[in-house]
């Protein structure tokens, strides 16, 4: 399993992640973020990739 | 040459993700990183936002670094003069003569200056330095003129304003970030600074700086405390002009698979690099947006490592699809695709004439959709991001 944790404070809602790992980020209907914290160890690579495009670089990935 | 390893010039967003990728397609040798700036690479956009407005230590904006670049050779403060890439070397400022196997350069731009002398005191914004030295100048009050309505132009007026300083635009466009997206937005992007206080002397040319403020092209007389130039940027290629044969008019010129001057073991990212799109037809052109960076290093990383280890490479073009936000006041300006090619564009949600609400507009290139951009809030930004997967699909097959 993968850890994620977003900074909340930081994140700005730019979606990009959610390009990079759909399956582990979102956006609502109001263009808020949700994600999953554990996702599966075979995401790592797009999780990765996610924390890399994320503009405000809130993105943690440990484990 | 085997065993010289990888020599990257430029240590910023470009470079760092040229590192990343080469890691993560299979290069263990040694790469060498050369950066002018003393610092590890840093993140840009805050500097005009919220590093600018005091809100964020420029501490913060260090770029995480993926374990995997833990052993990279990291020389800053380490200018590269000059490079021969027939004889694979880099001559450093110092003199010194660098061998390598492989080059990224990875050198961005620089901003462009005003062609004219004097003036009150003068800021452009592309480093930390820039950015903490305009900084200490936007104090409640102060006469703040930005020449360019660019989006750092833009930027800096909404950053300046919200700290309380009398701000004033001047730029030769009819509306402020008129190139990126066009008439109908720059102009709904206008009223909302107006309605925040700042102010637009558009269609106009500062002719002349005194210390005092500026001259613009129809004899008014600005006054001002400080002057930002935002008037757009130079790329850093005069380190490459000593390989004779290579078209540096305007960037690097690159193929479609990132590679300079035809050769396959050297590969240009990042604002410094021009390639064709093929998503929007065959001319090279260079793209000053974050994601560039990132999606430009993974193609280049996999083309030179082909070239090294002699590995078939991979056909498909590089073919990024171009994305840029910019933060003014608590407006956000998002936009994917290519604006600035279009043809027709229509209103696709949201009032014009209301002071605050989410636009969403799409612009059209011989009737299909070549790029979205939006102003308001997070859900505006959404809807655009909605269009993505359109934008995404390539216009015919290429090979
Ligand atoms: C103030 C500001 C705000 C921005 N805001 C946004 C935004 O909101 N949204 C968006 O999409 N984009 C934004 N951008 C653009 C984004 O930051 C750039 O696209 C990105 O930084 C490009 O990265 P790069 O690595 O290609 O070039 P750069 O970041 O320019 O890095 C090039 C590096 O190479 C070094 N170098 C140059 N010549 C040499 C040499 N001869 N030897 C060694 N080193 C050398 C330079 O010192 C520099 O550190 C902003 C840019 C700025 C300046």
């Amino acid at each position: 399993m993968v850890k994620v944790t977003v900074d909340m404070d930081v994140c700005q809602n730019h979606g990009q992640c959610v390009f990079a790992a759909p399956d582990v980020f979102r956006l609502d209907e109001d263009g808020h973020l949700a994600y999953v914290a554990s996702p599966d160890a075979a995401l790592r690579d797009d999780v990765e990739d996610a924390a890399d495009v994320c503009p405000l670089q809130a993105i943690r990935v440990e484990g | 040459m085997a065993g010289a390893g990888i020599a990257v010039v430029g240590a910023s967003l470009g470079g760092l993700r040229a590192a990343e990728q080469l890691r993560a397609a299979g290069w263990r040798d040694t790469i060498t990183l050369f950066g002018e700036e003393p610092h590890l690479p840093y993140n840009r956009p805050p500097l005009s936002k919220e590093v600018l407005a005091g809100e964020a230590p420029a501490s913060g904006t260090e770029l995480r670094r993926r374990p995997s670049v833990q052993d990279v050779e990291w020389r800053l403060g380490t200018a590269v003069a000059a490079a021969d890439l027939t004889a694979r070397t880099l001559t450093l400022t110092d003199g010194s003569v660098h061998l390598y196997e492989g080059l990224v350069a990875a050198t961005g731009v620089r901003p462009r200056r005003l062609p004219l002398p004097g003036g009150p005191p003068r800021h452009v914004v592309r480093t930390l330095e820039d950015s903490a030295a305009l900084a200490a100048e936007l104090v409640a009050g102060a006469r703040v003129l930005v020449i360019g309505s660019g989006f750092i132009g833009c930027e800096v007026a909404a950053t300046a304003r919200t700290a309380g300083c009398e701000v004033t635009v001047v730029a030769p466009e009819s509306e402020p970030m008129l190139l990126a997206v066009g008439e109908d937005l720059g102009r709904a992007l206008r009223h909302r600074h107006e309605a925040r206080g700042v102010r637009f002397r558009m269609g106009h040319l500062a002719t002349a700086l005194t210390p005092r403020g500026a001259v613009l092209d129809d004899g008014t007389e600005l006054a001002a405390d400080v002057l930002v130039e935002a008037v757009g940027s130079l790329p850093n290629t005069e380190w490459l002009a000593t390989t004779p044969g290579l078209d540096l008019t305007d960037g690097i010129l690159c193929d479609a698979h990132l590679r300079i001057g035809g050769l396959s073991h050297a590969v240009a990212v990042g604002d410094v690099a021009r390639f064709p799109n093929p998503r929007y037809g065959p001319v090279p052109r260079r793209v000053e947006h974050w994601s560039v960076p990132g999606d430009t290093a993974r193609h280049a990383a996999r083309t030179l490592l082909a070239a090294l280890t002699d590995t078939p490479r991979d056909p498909t073009p590089c073919a990024p699809l171009p994305a840029f936000w910019s933060d003014q006041f608590t407006l956000r300006l998002q936009s994917f695709g290519q604006p600035s090619l279009a043809d027709r564009t229509e209103l696709l949600s949201g009032d014009p004439e209301s002071p605050d609400g989410d636009l969403l507009y799409g612009y059209y290139e011989n009737d299909r959709l070549i790029g979205v951009a939006a102003l308001g809030s997070p859900a505006a930004s959404a809807a655009a991001a909605r269009h993505r997967t359109e934008l995404m699909t390539l216009p015919e097959p290429v090979v």
